[in-house]
């Protein structure tokens, strides 16, 4: 290919497989030289070696291949000019010994490992690391996401989000988190620790309109995931809750405007997310090992399976919740659970139900804009008005604010009106 | 193989969880005993053990003509450190292993802190 589109398309794909053999590249160069900042230097360094050549000779037939004998040669080079490199080459021995061109040939052993990038995700997401810090490094190290990037999609300068880096991978190295995949024993927690960070990554997303793109990165490192472990029932349930969700992401807002589920264009829902999301469940409910991710993914597969808000079998979505409460017995469950037995008992049963729970979820302005919408089916519009303001005061995103507040002015405005009926 | 300290503090003086009748101290020492053997024979146990109030404590500065000692802790605070132990470990996991042990036995929470590889100890 020659002129100027040519090039810009060539480099454009280069970006791409960047992107897609940085995280397999580092997972191989960190169980290599058993130290993560090595393997991201000397990863980025065989990117731009590969950038040049690429561009000239093609993308070659193993390109993750590629990257990770040219960064192993490279990191071996750097590390014998130091005494001290050369000490760790010594002690690593011969794990860490140079491999021929890869132009030529690329080793069995330099093929990305899938255990290499497994163990990286138990590093990344371990309990010892504190939340924040185990989302931006799953995402730098896992996901190849920029520093910036990652600091954009928080919200925070690039800095902060370079220095949290640096902290999170000081803990790694300084307390010795080891790079491996965790002994049976211990694998359900810290799965489970692996599982809240994809789905923190996911819930990330569904915030602020440039958050966006972290919602397909989390759906992306979830897929993985169920390909690197495709016995864990758990993790396809967070795979399937994921894409339901995601799948009516482009129907929940309109204008801007937030857009309920109970008014939502069915129509606009993504039917080949859906698709997959019901198929997983269906695998899951044969399994037949239940876990919290999986009863979620279940109560969203019975809302995308609706045509309509009224015809949703709540009694279905009631009883998945009474299970979902007996493993998870948390207050946001319990919310969540009151509100679709307000459409299956009506609302009184449903008020009970919230005012049970309310003191444990006072800070929380989905409480509160539930309570709203009851009292409101109630009538009772002076208790709902103030419900609907204190949800205003304690709404988290601007778009939430806005919903909230014309629910409070429709209120006002209604109330003004003489009864007509 | 590395070195972690696994520390547990006092809050105003009371160590929570601690036990209060002699039928619970004895239950709670042969808890502690039967943890520290097994640290033993496992080759973990590095050294440990309770602490003196921070009223038995005396901090010594340096200053031109020796050193100056004055009586009490370092540290003015509610909290402070009531026993440790330090031990062997491979991993962070293996120290946390011990320590979740440790939190069995006593009931109390515990820090864990990797030492750097300086002067005796090992990474």
């Amino acid at each position: 290919m020659t002129g100027p589109v040519a090039a810009r398309a060539e480099a454009t794909t280069v970006e791409r497989v960047f992107r897609e053999v940085y995280g397999q590249a580092v997972a191989t160069l960190t169980r290599i030289f058993r130290d993560i900042t090595i393997a991201e230097e000397a990863v980025q360094e065989a990117f731009v070696v590969a950038t040049d050549r690429w561009l000239r000779d093609g993308i070659p037939p193993n390109p993750a291949g590629w990257i990770v004998t040219t960064a192993r040669n490279r990191a071996i080079d750097d590390l014998r000019r130091s005494a001290r490199g050369r000490e760790l080459l010594e002690q690593l021995g011969a794990v860490a010994a140079t491999s021929p061109d890869p132009g030529t040939d690329v080793s069995e052993e330099d093929g990305p490992v899938r255990d290499d990038q497994l163990r990286l995700i138990f590093t990344c997401c371990h309990p010892a690391l504190r939340p924040e810090h185990a989302v931006a490094l799953t995402l730098r190290l896992l996901g190849g996401l920029s520093v910036d990037e990652v600091a954009r999609s928080f919200l925070v300068s690039e800095s902060a989000m370079a220095k949290r880096l640096v902290r999170a991978k000081y803990k790694i190295k300084a307390a010795n988190i080891p790079y491996r995949v965790p002994a049976e024993a211990d694998l359900p927690e810290r799965l489970r620790s692996v599982l809240s960070v994809l789905y923190l990554i996911f819930n990330t997303g569904l915030g602020e309109p440039e958050r966006g793109p972290l919602r397909s990165e989390a759906i992306r490192l979830a897929r993985a995931l169920v390909g690197l472990m495709p016995d864990e029932p758990e993790a396809a349930g967070l795979l399937a809750l994921m894409l339901l969700d995601e799948s009516r992401a482009s129907a929940r807002t309109s204008g801007g405007e937030l857009v309920l589920l109970r008014d939502q264009d069915r129509s606009a829902w993504d039917r080949t997310m859906i698709e997959e999301g019901h198929a997983i469940v269906r695998a899951c409910i044969r399994r037949d090992r239940p876990g919290p991710y999986q009863l979620q993914a279940a109560i969203q597969a019975v809302h995308c399976d609706a045509d309509s808000f009224e015809t949703t079998d709540w009694s279905q979505i009631v009883a998945l919740y009474d299970q979902l409460i007996s493993v998870a017995p948390t207050p946001v469950v319990a919310l969540n659970r009151a509100i679709a037995i307000a459409e299956l008992e009506g609302p009184g049963a449903a008020l009970t139900t919230l005012d049970a729970i309310a003191s444990d979820l006072e800070n929380y302005h989905l409480l509160h804009a539930a309570r709203g919408t009851i009292l409101r089916r109630l009538r009772r519009r002076d208790e709902a008005r103030a419900a609907f303001e204190r949800a205003v005061r304690l709404a988290t995103t601007e778009a939430d604010r806005r919903f909230l507040a014309q629910q409070v002015d429709d209120l006002i405005e209604g109330g003004q009106r003489p009864a007509a009926s | 193989m590395g070195q972690y300290l696994l520390s547990t503090y006092a809050v105003e003086g009371e160590v929570a969880g601690a036990p209060s009748s002699p039928e619970e101290m004895k239950q709670f020492m042969d808890r502690v005993v039967t943890l520290e053997d097994e640290m033993e024979a496992t080759g973990t146990f590095v050294f440990g053990g309770a602490l003196h109030d921070p009223d038995a404590a005396t901090v010594l500065r340096a200053a031109e003509g020796g050193a100056v000692m004055t009586d009490g802790p370092f540290v003015e605070s509610k909290e402070h450190i009531a026993g440790f132990y330090i031990i062997n470990a491979v991993d962070l996991d293996a120290a946390l292993g011990w320590a979740r042990k440790v939190v069995d036995a006593i009931d109390h929470p515990i820090e864990v802190r990797p030492f750097r590889a300086t002067g005796r100890v090992q990474a």
